[in-house]
């Protein structure tokens, strides 16, 4: 059969021509390997008109790298593809779109320093005569596309003045504006809040109903039964099964994702309740959040709910001295310090594992060793400047299976491991310091099932050892399974501190948006 | 623990494919011994002799980049931590006359200071070190407490440090050094001490926490501020080490010369961030090696002496040099996409 080029296909997909074939795209027996790493392992998939078929599996599984073969972004080794029962081939992300395939990314890929409506439209615009861009009509369609989504954004606003949550709307507004007929989003929910979630699901129902095909990444269960048609599994670069969503429980996905059963999600133990570890007074940053006030123990773990931009992650990067409070005061074990950078945190027993893995927690470039053992060096492991080798070696290597970081050694730079695995290693640059405070913002953001409840347990037994913990999470069931009290924000202010036998989903939504 | 995934890890084969991992260097020492040979060979066909086999040659050859090489250990740990310097052949130009104008011979009675003559050479290298370490000291604060960009703060630098060596001695050159000062350029010396200082950085940046600190605030400052590396304190200390190279390269230049002139060491910067570029470094930071910018110097070097003994046009050499430079970054870009596999 005659392929097609991606220019005929673009002209056929505008003039409105309904597709015959009951498949949207069928990929077949693809094959894709990373130095060191076999990504992709005669894998096959299947998507139909208007349906939402959903990829599971764990981190590394091979479920990204499989979208982005789709999206074109990378080039299998092996493998075809079919669109609409046409053969294809995709050299580049731009023949992808050309063919109506557009992807939602999990990293946000908007240019900052640009308004919301000239990312929408990059390469896009609307030109006149003379070439120059059109900049009423761009925002035209800017307002048109936010209304037909219920977005109430300004298509003027620079993205860098953005939320989050904003920007993944944006985002989302971005590859929907492409009209294309199958969306590919990579955890498009990791960024959002349960409010907003319902927002994007409200979206993704309209596109089904057009006869969109939509594939979903997740690792969120729940999200999983109310959205998708059908769920399809992989695990280790392999593709393990494809189910209706309607005729699968959740711990058969489970299972298949990790080809064992997980016994328990949050095995919360409880810890023997020591002194007072870390006590703020009025704490209050301007501009971000103020009048926080809290004591937390040894061996107790304090989560904290919000929304997003509640002044959460402040609190975390104000405690750790990174931006350092404007007022109030940090006791540390019943003495009040002065913490105006990160390196008195430390020195005073804290960690701190931050929301953004790859802003400001990853070294990309470096390999691992170099990514675990950065914080250590300041605990001494040094003579005269030396640093010790060996002795940190073994102690990243410890941690290394500890933790089960998934990876060929030690010297792979950390930009070639899947999200949970880096997560992991910054876990164990934090914990091979010996915290006594341990701040935890998003710990298990973007993270398999299988590494979750590793992280969970990790955290659990870390507090049995007497360590503080200051847990801020996004997942409502994460935060009423492993907190002993969780404390609850909105708009900058605290709303409220709920102990743990009180704490339900419903109160908390309560004094997260009071 | 209850659970366990590592049993399903990638097939071995594929695995131990990623582990053999060359020395990055080894591609652009092959680079090094090629350009040798092509030039032996286009030696014998045009000029009818030897182009290694000639100890005076390589003798120039090496003493002329051993200068730019002694900058260039400065400036690969600036890039490597993701800044840049400009200042540094203005700083030359700058130590050049200030050690110059204390290094003079005893009695000469047209000396900068009269009564300053007949040092010991280690009062002008003193001063030439400590006036580096200044610029340097100016470079970094400026880059660390105002957050400008090294670019705009080194260019700054690099003019001002000029103006201060055209302005010392209203740009007459500083003559009748002292022999014992002349000494520290003499014979091998300059190529001592810029393998010295080459293995130095060498060791520092691999094997000490300094040297980490500076691959961390390349590749992720915001991460490295996290980490509680105190970022500015750093950034000021690589700028200073820098600064003092800079210095270093003017005091052995002058040495060399014999003589202190207000406009050496144009250009030099940039040569010197040829040499790291060519040698791997990345302009992106978080990514080089203190061998690869060694071996990088020599390349250059390589390649003007072998111009000059193929008897090429000076302005020929300029223009196959650039090209040269522009196709080691190319060539570096592929070799590291191809390891990211994308």
């Amino acid at each position: 059969m005659a392929t097609i080029s991606p220019s005929t296909a673009e002209i056929v997909r505008q003039s409105g021509a309904v597709p015959g074939a009951e498949y949207l795209l069928e990929v077949s027996s693809v094959r894709k390997a990373f130095p060191g790493v076999l990504a992709l392992d005669d894998v096959s998939f299947r998507l139909k008109r208007g349906h939402v078929h959903a990829l599971m599996g764990e981190n590394g599984a091979g479920k990204s790298t499989l979208m982005k073969i789709i999206a074109g972004i990378y080039t299998p080794d092996s493998g075809s593809f079919k669109l609409k029962g046409q053969e294809i081939k995709l050299t580049s992300p731009l023949d992808a779109l050309q063919y109506g395939i557009a992807m939602i990314h999990q990293e946000l890929n908007l240019m900052d320093f640009m308004t919301v409506a000239e990312n929408i439209w990059i390469r896009r615009e609307p030109l006149n005569s003379l070439g120059f861009v059109r900049h009423e009509e761009m925002r035209r369609r800017t307002k048109e596309l936010f209304q037909r989504l219920d977005i109430p954004l300004d298509p003027e606003t620079e993205v860098r003045d953005l939320s989050v949550a904003n920007r993944q709307m944006v985002e989302i507004a971005k590859a929907v504006s492409y009209d294309s007929d199958i969306l590919i989003m990579d955890e498009p929910t990791s960024a959002l809040t349960d409010r907003e979630v319902e927002h994007l699901f409200r979206i993704i129902r309209a596109l089904k109903a057009q006869g969109t095909g939509i594939i979903y990444i997740t690792h969120k269960m729940n999200e999983l039964f109310e959205i998708a048609d059908e769920v399809s599994v992989f695990r280790d670069g392999r593709f393990v099964g494809e189910h209706k969503a309607s005729d699968v429980t959740r711990d058969e996905i489970i299972k298949l994702m990790v080809g064992r059963e997980i016994t328990q999600m949050f095995p919360k133990e409880i810890a023997p309740i020591g002194d007072v570890a870390l006590s703020v007074r009025n704490l209050c940053l301007e501009g971000k959040f103020h009048g926080v006030s809290f004591d937390l123990r040894k061996g107790e773990i304090l989560g904290v709910a919000g929304l997003v931009g509640s002044g959460r992650s402040n609190v975390a990067e104000t405690l750790f001295g990174v931006t350092p409070a404007t007022s109030g005061a940090i006791l540390i074990d019943g003495k009040e310090m002065a913490i105006n950078k990160p390196g008195v945190a430390m020195d005073a027993g804290m960690a701190f594992l931050t929301e953004d893995r790859k802003a400001s927690g990853c070294f990309l470039l470096l390999d691992i060793m170099a990514n675990m053992q950065i914080a250590l060096l300041r605990h001494g492991f040094a003579t005269a400047g030396f640093v010790n080798e060996r002795k940190i070696e073994a102690l990243c290597h410890q941690q290394k299976n500890r933790l089960r970081v998934r990876t060929p050694d030690l010297e792979e730079p950390i930009i070639n491991l899947s999200g949970g695995n880096q997560q992991k290693v910054l876990i164990a640059r934090w914990l091979m310091t010996k915290p006594k405070i341990l701040i935890l913002d998003e710990p298990t953001r973007g993270i398999d099932v299988g590494a979750k409840a590793e992280i969970h347990k990790l955290i659990t037994e870390l507090a049995v050892q007497g360590v503080a913990v200051f847990m801020i999470s996004s997942e409502l069931p994460e935060v009423l399974g492993m907190s002993d009290r969780i404390l609850v924000m909105h708009e900058g202010r605290m709303t409220g501190i709920v102990d743990r036998k009180d704490a339900t989903q419903v109160r908390i939504m309560e004094l997260a948006s009071q | 623990m209850a659970t366990d995934i590592s049993t399903a890890a990638p097939t071995s084969e594929v695995r131990k494919a990623g582990r053999r991992r060359l020395p990055p260097e080894l591609s652009i020492l092959a680079v090094m011994i090629g350009m040798m040979l092509l030039f032996e060979v286009l030696g014998w066909m045009f000029v009818g002799q030897s182009f290694i086999a000639n100890p005076l040659r390589l003798r120039i050859m090496v003493l002329q980049e051993a200068e730019i090489g002694i900058i260039a250990v400065g400036v690969t740990q600036v890039i490597i931590m993701g800044g840049i310097d400009l200042s540094s052949g203005s700083v030359v130009g700058m130590t050049a006359m200030i050690a110059a104008s204390l290094a003079q011979v005893a009695g000469y009675t047209h000396a900068v200071y009269p009564s300053l003559t007949g040092l010991n050479p280690i009062f002008p290298v003193a001063a030439g070190l400590v006036c580096g370490l200044i610029a340097g000291l100016i470079n970094g604060s400026l880059i660390a407490l105002t957050k400008i960009p090294p670019f705009i703060a080194t260019l700054g630098m690099m003019v001002s440090a000029r103006g201060v060596a055209d302005w010392y001695t209203n740009g007459q050159p500083i003559g009748n050094l002292s022999d014992s000062f002349a000494a520290i350029g003499a014979g091998w010396w300059p190529v001592i001490i810029f393998l010295g200082v080459a293995f130095i950085f060498h060791i520092a940046l691999r094997y000490t926490r300094y040297g980490k600190f500076t691959y961390a605030i390349g590749a992720n400052p915001l991460a490295a501020r996290v980490s509680g590396i105190n970022v500015e304190r750093h950034v000021i200390l690589v700028y200073m080490i820098a600064g003092l190279l800079s210095g270093l390269s003017g005091i052995v230049h002058t040495a060399r010369a014999i003589s202190g002139q207000a406009g050496v060491g144009v250009g030099f910067e940039l040569d010197a961030i040829a040499a790291a570029v060519i040698g791997g470094t990345s302009l992106s930071g978080g990514v080089g090696r203190m061998t690869g910018t060694v071996i990088g110097a020599v390349i250059l070097g390589i390649l003007t002496s072998g111009f000059t003994f193929l008897n090429v046009d000076a302005h020929y050499q300029e223009i196959i040099k650039g090209g040269v430079i522009v196709a080691a970054v190319v060539a570096d870009q592929y070799r590291q996409r191809r390891r990211k596999g994308a």
